[in-house]
């Protein structure tokens, strides 16, 4: 009997489970078949739309109207960018926290993190004005600096977790062993390091990828991404649904792809240290 | 050689000093066992010999030169660490070899090293496999391996089997000891056990609060503790230490007798008492023994065979020869 109540238990907490799943994914999923509808279609009642025809026609029709490859091309430079030069700046800062606090190492990160809880609209305008003193707008390299700087304070915070777990020991048995710093750090931190590193890196792209407020308002045309890309789709000359969705589907699928084949790191990464 | 010497060596953590000044000398190719208490400071007396933590005052010297500005690897010192710090990201064969690699020799020679500490600490069969894959005790001689392979001045050990359980301890220690009869070397020995450090030991350093309270042979220590820490530390089950009125009577603050040094009888003898908790170990009996000589129960070594009921009236009669005499300062008394 209490095997037929588990069992019981367990079928509906999957399907309450698989229902959470399905309301997220929805909107997504519905983006995705409006994309495959004709203009007409796509805005008619949900059923409607289910039983309309599917088409690939917003497809060749945004292809046409705007430069998908360039838009992807500035979006993986900016997302892999800004998360390696955050990494260059991270590392270091990650590793003096965990292996050589100071009194003052909490307060620091905290503060670090405090500055994620700023809305980015009240920075927007010292941002902009330094933008155009440095004629860094529209630059590719302008907005890879700001990228980095407002994903810096969750790169440092992962690196940090990761590198607290390492046991102390073992850095002090390679110090013991005749490592110099230089040897410590790429024979023995470094290997050690590298799921962490993975997922922090995995999390940042995705963070970047998707990030749309500063690369919205600080590029025109040379350093969109695809953030940009979708939302030319959302035109003053009234709203294209279906190639709105188009576009929408075409900047997301990189992303959603790279995060399917890499959730398990991600995963991992994400609640590394919480559940030990 | 393995001659180190700790001349007026004092730590402090900021304004918290862990080790007072202290003088410490070990000679070549003794093994010298550091026993307290936790937090006595006797890890941290460690890695300052090792390196790992910088003298906030004196000299560490090693075979006659001063080694306390020296970096941890050129002190010529290899360490087994508590947790074995293995590299878990190498083999067994790596991790053994990584001392080598970093001393630069070349491929063939650190190969035929690290067959050799394989054979002597048999794992031979294992050198393939990740620390991940072994039991506590091979993890512990792969760490003893690392350290082999670098032919140390002096060997430090910093707890290295208390993560194991306590048949796999009693092997180790063995083997450790076995370790230390074939290479002659310096081993400095950190441990909490006192059973560990009396079986293993030429020489025990009893620290407490970071100061040296005795240094001596375990037999020594065992015979004359130099102050009632020490009695009470160094034996198991310790000394029975009584106040009071009895020990008056012989003119000290404290006096101490070892269990073994009591005589029970069910019929007479000096002081009355009433039988509590017996521990039974097959070879020995333990009786505690609520006495009217002393407020803490009195500990008795008996024969395995003696049985006696909880409740019994008994008289227990300490060996006069044998008791132990302490001031009120808890110093020894000649």
């Amino acid at each position: 009997m209490a095997r037929a109540v588990t069992t019981r238990q367990k079928t509906i907490n999957s399907l309450v489970a698989w229902m959470v799943g399905l309301l997220i994914f929805f909107p997504i999923l519905w983006i995705i078949i409006m994309s495959f509808k004709a203009e007409g279609d796509a805005i008619k009642a949900p059923l409607e739309v289910l039983n309309a025809p599917w088409t690939l026609e917003n497809y060749g029709v945004v292809q046409e109207r705007s430069d998908y490859s360039r838009h992807f091309v500035n979006s993986v430079i900016l997302a892999f960018g800004s998360t390696l030069l955050g990494l260059l700046v991270a590392v270091p800062a990650a590793w003096a926290m965990a292996f050589v606090p100071s009194k003052r190492t909490k307060d620091i990160l905290l503060w670090m993190l405090s500055t994620k809880m700023l809305p980015a609209v009240g920075v927007l305008y010292p941002i902009y004005l330094l933008f155009i003193q440095l004629g860094l707008l529209d630059s590719r390299a302008g907005l890879v600096v700001v990228l980095m700087l407002i994903n810096l304070p969750i790169i440092v915070w992962m690196l940090y977790t990761y590198f607290k777990e390492i046991p102390g020991e073992i850095l002090e048995a390679a110090r013991m062993d005749g490592a110099t710093l230089h040897e410590e750090i790429l024979y023995v931190l470094t290997p050690m390091a590298i799921p962490g590193m993975a997922s922090t890196v995995l999390l940042n792209v995705i963070l970047a990828w998707n990030e749309a407020f500063w690369t919205l308002n600080l590029t025109a045309a040379k350093a969109a991404p695809l953030t940009a890309f979708i939302a030319s789709y959302s035109s003053p000359e009234g709203l294209f649904y279906a190639k709105l969705s188009a576009a929408s589907t075409m900047a997301i699928a990189p992303i959603l792809i790279m995060g399917w084949f890499s959730q398990k790191q991600l995963v991992r990464g994400l609640t590394f240290g919480a559940v030990k | 050689m393995g001659q180190i010497q700790l001349n007026q060596v004092s730590k402090s953590f900021g304004s918290i000093e862990v080790i007072p000044p202290l003088d410490l000398a070990i000679e070549d190719g003794e093994f010298v066992v550091f026993v307290g208490p936790s937090g006595c400071g006797k890890s941290t007396l460690l890695r300052l010999i090792a390196g790992l933590e910088d003298v906030t005052e004196g000299r560490v010297m090693i075979d006659g030169k001063d080694a306390t500005e020296i970096a941890p690897a050129k002190r010529g010192l290899a360490m087994v660490f508590q947790s074995y710090a293995l590299y878990p990201h190498m083999s067994v064969r790596k991790n053994i070899a990584f001392p080598l690699r970093m001393a630069g020799l070349d491929k063939a020679e650190q190969d035929k090293c690290v067959a050799q500490a394989a054979e002597v600490l048999n794992l031979t069969d294992y050198l393939d496999r990740r620390p991940g894959q072994l039991s506590g005790g091979q993890r512990q001689r792969v760490a003893i391996g690392r350290a082999i392979v670098r032919e140390p001045a002096a060997f430090l050990f910093d707890e290295p089997l208390s993560n194991l359980d306590a048949a796999l301890r009693v092997g180790m220690r063995l083997e450790i000891s076995e370790l230390h009869k074939r290479l002659k070397t310096t081993m400095i020995y950190v441990t909490h056990d006192q059973v560990e450090a009396m079986t293993m030991a030429d020489k025990i350093v009893v620290l407490q609060a970071g100061v040296i309270e005795q240094v001596g042979s375990p037999l020594e220590l065992y015979q004359r503790p130099r102050n009632t820490f020490v009695a009470g530390f160094i034996g198991s089950p310790k000394m029975n230490l009584i106040q009071g009125a009895e020990a008056d009577k012989h003119g000290a603050a404290t006096i101490g007798i070892r269990p073994e040094h009591i005589d029970i009888n069910e019929n007479e003898g000096l002081w009355r008492g009433t039988v509590g908790v017996s521990e039974h170990l097959g070879s020995d009996t333990f009786f505690h023994i609520q006495c009217n000589a002393s407020h803490e129960p009195l500990t008795v070594r008996a024969t395995g065979e003696m049985a006696l009921e909880y409740g019994a009236d008994v008289h227990v009669t300490p060996r006069t020869e044998h008791l132990h005499k302490f001031d009120a300062r808890g110093l020894r008394m000649q």
